[in-house]
């Protein structure tokens, strides 16, 4: 009876390690399969945002070319900013997801000298901050500070690449414990995308960027 | 009883059959010059801070506990650690671009601010890397200075 005793003793050892370990599993199968339902749900939007953008690529084609490079970039960035404005943290996971398979298509070939490296070291840093986003759903929290830094490096792109809209570069003093925060803008009106709901009108624009 | 009996072998057959399963330790005993003990100035108590709370995981070197020799254990390490050095490795803190270092001394805040970090499975078992308020406090205010030089 007493090995029996010792003999379960291990078992439960063994039984407790391997809970663990399954546990771990199936969160991330969960994780995978929200995922997909929002890529799902989500195609249609993006597709018409896209023939929008398409349009609007077109007209600005002529006008200067550098200017369709941050494009893609920047529609899954406003995308990803509205759905914040909107307090919501699926679809703002899906939009990160988004943006970082366009940053990660970015064509920084034609870029060159000084600001070459600058703008790999942008692009770097976005993509950890789209991929936390797109990781975050559930969080809104931890997207929003993520899209703090984001909005500091697209401004910092767009700074380089040009802008094929207007956008307005709009600053929210509250955000960050009172140290502020920007977010760039396709409307003058102002939604804030880092209290949403919350805060909806709290920001002033700062710059208006062609 | 006897079903029972079975089902306690087979458990323990698996346990024993997962402590071959190999592993691969996080042990290094170089200094890079990319460390961010070399890179910046850091006052000696914000510098126990990161060694004895952050750098198990977040760096070359980690300092194991002796249950890391027992499977499933070793395997979960092994994916938490690089899980970890790939988000932030402080070994290599001195190579990161301007940005990418103020991008993570933010992010070192807020996780710590909001008890994200170190992890709570951590601090579990390493009671001295649990964050005293004090403690909290010293690093913020060094990053917060790191980040207004940077």
């Amino acid at each position: 009876m007493k090995k029996f005793k010792i003999a379960m003793g291990m078992v439960a050892i063994a039984l407790t390690l391997l809970t663990v370990m399954s546990c771990k599993d199936t969160k991330k199968s969960d994780e995978h399969m929200e995922m997909d339902q929002n890529e799902m749900n989500h195609d249609g939007d993006e597709n018409m945002d896209m023939d929008q953008n398409g349009m609007q690529n077109d007209e600005m084609m002529n006008r200067d070319q550098k200017t369709s490079k941050a494009t893609a970039v920047l529609n899954s960035y406003l995308e990803l900013k509205n759905a914040l404005v909107a307090d919501n943290t699926e679809v703002a996971a899906t939009a990160g997801k988004t943006l970082l398979a366009d940053l990660a298509k970015f064509d920084q070939s034609s870029i060159a000298g000084a600001q070459k490296q600058e703008v790999i070291d942008i692009i770097e840093d976005a993509r950890e901050h789209a991929e936390h986003i797109s990781e975050n759903s559930g969080k809104l929290d931890h997207q929003r500070e993520h899209f703090e830094l984001l909005s500091n490096d697209v401004k910092d792109l767009i700074a380089i690449t040009g802008t094929d809209r207007v956008l307005y570069k709009t600053f929210c003093p509250m955000y960050n414990e009172g140290k502020g925060g920007i977010w760039l803008s396709e409307t003058k009106e102002i939604k804030n995308p880092y209290f949403g709901s919350k805060m909806m009108k709290c920001g002033e624009i700062q710059e208006e960027i062609k | 009883m006897k079903v029972l009996k079975i089902i306690a072998i087979i458990l323990l057959l698996t346990f024993v059959g997962i402590q071959f399963i190999p592993t691969t330790r996080n042990q290094s005993d170089i200094v890079l010059s990319t460390d961010l003990m070399e890179t910046y100035n850091v006052p000696e108590q914000v510098e126990v801070i990161f060694k004895t709370s952050c750098y198990d995981c977040h760096s070359n070197n980690t300092i194991y506990p002796w249950y890391n020799k027992i499977q499933p254990v070793s395997l979960i390490m092994e994916s938490h650690i690089k899980e970890a050095k790939a988000e932030l490795n402080f070994n290599e803190f001195g190579s990161y671009s301007e940005r990418k270092q103020k991008s993570k001394f933010k992010s070192i805040l807020s996780q710590v601010k909001d008890g994200e970090m170190p992890l709570a499975s951590y601090t579990l078992m390493h009671r001295e890397a649990k964050l005293s308020e004090n403690e909290k406090k010293a690093l913020e205010n060094w990053i917060n200075k790191m980040l207004e030089s940077l």
